[in-house]
């Protein structure tokens, strides 16, 4: 589904990222660790396409397309998709008009899928104004639901989420990665970014992998990584950097 | 049943945008009509009970007493396009009276067509009497072959009794040849409220107003909302004033503002002369072309007890907005028409819904055609 070779990433003047390879097969799903500003935000925006993380080196393919020069909406045309940390506040935009505009008239059941989320009451808001920030993770991913992509990035979803809104941003998700499915079925894939590890309970994840400083460090096991993390922080992977 | 406006002479793209103006030729959501093509008024009016639509020739032959009414808030003296109007011999325009205790729920439509080469001008008188409820949608539009180009002076004089309402929302589908000078005023007594909007998606050459509401009543209210875009060649010099003399009268002047390369000038001018009075005056300007959005709010308190603020910006559209519908599936054209159509999203707080989803579907005509 995704394969990332030696990517570099710069913001601005600064590179961010640096040399980073991840490979992501079709039906799985991969957990993103890392410490705060250790770059896991910039890796999702970057491959959604966001235009000002600039590729210096490496590319990214995506079901076999390189896609490393296209625009965000021909990667979400192929199937990309992503709930974002902090998406923006569109003044005078109503949610509902969005959602309407993503649709592109596929006739998918708009009222209903809001509802599902408890987000029926927010279509005619302005979106994201004045939205919690569990409000926020439930209109990402009411959006998502009427995308449904193939790839689904998402960063934080529980982050800021009471418990019964996670059990149900959880479900949603889930659904939308295909987990209901038996496993040589499921065709959709994802990448989660979480600090918590809340919403792995919802969703089996395959792998892990931690991010320190630009770098991804290490891999494996994503329960296994976050048990070490909790118990150790991320002082090892601090340390990896001096090896 | 109401009668259909005639208007024989009209070719079709002509009668779009007449549509576009907000005015409904089948005339089935309107109660009751004035058209007026060049300077021949061709159908004056209202199946509504209590209401009347009359040219205005015919209004002062029938009521003497509307000379207490002309030329009362707007001075004929005032500059050059109203000292030509008041020269006319042959005056043109509408009076609309609402008389006492009535209301319309379907508005009515006056339609000001420019279709020669020339000056149109008409001077409209318009009433709401003590707890009556008036709506009006005026479209000025001209014909798609103005020849070199033509003028359009245009005088109003609205009077708001006590508990009254007016709302009067203009749509105008001029084109790059015309030049439009509204004059207008009005009166607001006590408990009346004074709705004025102003919609102008389509280029025109210049447009030059700044209607002017004196509150003087006790808790009247005024609310003008301008939502505008200027072509490259357009020259839009848009202001309203609201002058706050009766104790608890309040004002709101809202403002959206596009410049596509075109030359926008936004003035506001709230005055607070009575304690307990309150004043709002909001402009947002967005610069899609390099172009000119000038905004001049003024702010004028002269008594403890007033509160009076302001807020303008002026910028453009944001990237990360953008790309985030575009991470959706929208493409670039998609996203940005939406962003603008969200900017342009003004609710109107007592408007009804016929004249609210008017005013959507004109922009939304806009947004189809990429703005
Ligand atoms: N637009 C920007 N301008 C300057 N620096 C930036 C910009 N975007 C990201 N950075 C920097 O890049 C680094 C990585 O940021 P990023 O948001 O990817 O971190 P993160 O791993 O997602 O952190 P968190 O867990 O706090 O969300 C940070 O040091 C951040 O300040
Ligand atoms: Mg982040």
């Amino acid at each position: 589904m995704l394969h990332i070779e030696d990517l570099h990433v710069k913001v601005g003047e600064k590179e961010v990222l640096h040399d980073i390879n991840l490979h992501i097969n079709e039906g799985e799903t991969h957990v993103l660790l890392g410490p705060n500003g250790s770059g896991k935000t910039t890796l999702l925006m970057t491959i959604m396409g966001f235009s000002n993380y600039t590729i210096t080196e490496g590319k990214i393919l995506f079901k076999g397309e390189d896609v490393t020069k296209m625009h965000a909406h021909e990667r979400a045309k192929r199937g990309m998709g992503m709930l974002f940390q902090r998406p923006p506040t569109i003044s005078g935009l109503k949610l509902g008009k969005i959602l309407t505009a993503i649709s592109h008239d596929k006739g998918e059941n708009i009222p209903e899928l809001a509802r599902s989320v408890h987000m029926d009451g927010f279509l005619e808001r302005d979106i994201n104004k004045g939205f919690s920030g569990g409000e926020i993770k439930r209109s990402e991913v009411l959006q998502l639901l009427i995308q449904n992509p193939d790839f689904i990035m998402l960063d934080e979803p529980e982050s800021g989420v009471d418990l019964e809104n996670i059990s149900l941003i959880g479900a949603a998700i889930g659904s939308l990665l295909e987990k209901d499915k038996h496993i040589i079925k499921r065709q959709k894939s994802g990448l989660v970014i979480t600090h918590t590890g809340y919403i792995l309970d919802y969703l089996e994840t395959d792998r892990g992998h931690v991010m320190c400083d630009g770098q991804i460090k290490c891999h494996g096991n994503p329960r296994e990584i976050l048990m070490d993390i909790k118990q150790r922080g991320y002082k090892e992977c601090l340390e990896c950097r001096h090896n | 049943m109401p009668s259909q406006l005639k208007a024989p002479e009209l070719s079709k793209v002509d009668q779009e945008r007449l549509a576009q103006s907000g005015i409904d030729l089948a005339m089935k959501n309107r109660c009751g009509s004035y058209l007026q093509m060049d300077q021949e008024v061709v159908h004056a009016e209202c199946m509504q009970e209590g209401m009347e639509v009359l040219s205005y020739k015919k209004a002062m032959e029938k009521y003497d007493w509307l000379k207490e009414y002309n030329w009362k808030v707007v001075s004929s003296e005032k500059d050059d396009v109203t000292k030509y109007v008041a020269a006319q011999k042959e005056p043109k325009g509408y009076v609309i009276i609402a008389h006492k205790g009535s209301s319309n729920i379907l508005p009515i439509q006056a339609c000001l067509f420019l279709g020669r080469d020339q000056i149109q001008h008409v001077h409209n008188i318009i009433i709401a009497e003590e707890d009556s409820e008036l709506h009006i949608i005026s479209g000025c539009t001209s014909g798609a072959h103005v020849g070199k180009g033509g003028a359009h002076y245009g005088i109003s004089e609205f009077y708001v009794k006590k508990n009254a309402k007016i709302s009067f929302t203009m749509i105008h589908t001029w084109s790059e040849n015309i030049e439009v000078y509204p004059r207008s005023a009005s009166r607001v007594e006590e408990n009346g409220v004074f709705l004025s909007n102003y919609v102008c998606m389509h280029p025109v050459k210049k447009v030059q107003m700044y209607p002017t509401a004196t509150l003087s009543g006790e808790n009247s209210v005024a609310r003008f909302s301008s939502i505008v875009i200027a072509s490259p060649t357009s020259y839009m010099d848009l202001g309203s004033r609201a002058i706050l003399e009766g104790k608890g009268s309040s004002a709101e002047l809202i403002t959206r503002a596009i410049t596509k390369g075109g030359t926008i000038i936004s003035r506001g001018h709230i005055q607070g002369k009575t304690a307990g009075t309150r004043g709002h005056l909001e402009c947002k300007g967005l610069i899609l072309q390099d172009g000119m959005i000038y905004a001049i709010p003024e702010i004028e308190g002269s008594v403890v007890g007033t509160e009076l603020s302001h807020e303008a910006a002026v910028g453009k559209l944001a990237r990360d907005e953008i790309e985030y519908l575009m991470s959706r599936g929208l493409d670039e054209d998609e996203a940005t028409a939406t962003i603008i159509r969200g900017f342009l999203d003004v609710k109107i707080t007592g408007l009804p819904d016929a004249l609210q989803k008017q005013i959507d579907a004109t922009i939304d005509v806009a947004e189809k055609a990429g703005f």
